[in-house]
């Protein structure tokens, strides 16, 4: 195996372990927070070992740098007990999840194979700032305006929720 | 080379994860970080895919997701803290009011 190939495994592991102690932990949010930054920095360096350099920066600093410490701050201010959460009973509700989640994985990887495209070669500044910023404002480019409407809406949806009266 | 099979697999593996997660869960901080990671699951697709296909298409589609995953985030936290406020809970059971 070359070093790539043993980073990708590595790193994807990392990423399932972390995943799963994020939702297994029903004790302590903060640790299921941190452990969500775990499988975000893991998905970066995975995105860098595909190329996607622009792309990877932006994960670290949207993902782990900015949403994960948003969260952070909330759990914080509402001050969570450790006990807050007993454990949870409805026997039900988890068989279904588990049994969702595993038929559509299952269903999913026994198809895979074969319908999948081989590599080609890629040009010669893939997934840079340059490569990225040219397909973005030059074919792209009213994605990139309604995205500014989408943050604009979510900025004064939030404060608005957040308000202590709503008078 | 890293197999195109192997990235998809991981991201199938995140998502049915981030599916549990959302599912089972009964903190809505928690579903909603569960929900970060379905997101999350799609984009590292979406990159398998743009490396595969040599094409920026698909490194475009991640930017809007996480985007969409930042918003959703503001909103999402927002009726957490309205909700707290109201009832001293963030437990989903707490807040089952229209449930038949």
């Amino acid at each position: 195996m070359t070093a790539p190939q043993v980073l990708f495994y590595g790193f994807g592991a990392l990423a399932v372990v972390s995943a799963l102690s994020m939702i297994l932990n029903v004790r302590n949010t903060v640790a299921a927070a941190m452990s969500l930054v775990v499988t975000m920095i893991s998905l970066g360096v995975i995105y860098l070992l595909l190329d996607a350099f622009l792309v990877a920066a932006l994960q670290i600093m949207v993902y782990a740098g900015a949403i994960v410490v948003v969260f952070l701050f909330v759990v914080m201010l509402l001050n969570l007990r450790r006990d807050a959460f007993p454990p949870e009973r409805q026997l039900a509700t988890k068989a279904f999840g588990v049994a969702l989640a595993l038929g559509v994985l299952g269903a999913f990887l026994r198809r895979m194979p074969g319908v999948l495209p081989t590599a080609r070669d890629l040009p010669a500044d893939f997934g840079g700032y340059r490569a990225v910023g040219r397909a973005l404002f030059l074919e792209y480019p009213l994605a990139f305006e309604v995205t500014s409407l989408l943050l604009l809406a979510a900025i004064v949806g939030a404060v608005v929720l957040a308000k202590r009266r709503l008078d | 080379m890293i197999p195109l099979e192997h990235v998809i697999g991981l991201s199938a593996i995140l998502f049915a994860i981030g599916t549990i997660g959302a599912v089972t869960r009964r903190n809505l901080i928690v579903m909603l970080m569960s929900i970060e990671l379905m997101l999350n699951a799609a984009n590292l697709a979406f990159v398998g895919f743009s490396r595969a296909w040599a094409g920026d298409a698909g490194q475009i589609f991640v930017l809007m997701v996480i985007v969409v995953a930042a918003a959703e985030v503001a909103v999402g936290l927002g009726i957490v803290i309205a909700l707290f406020r109201n009832r001293e809970s963030v437990n989903v059971e707490d807040v089952s009011l229209l449930k038949w």
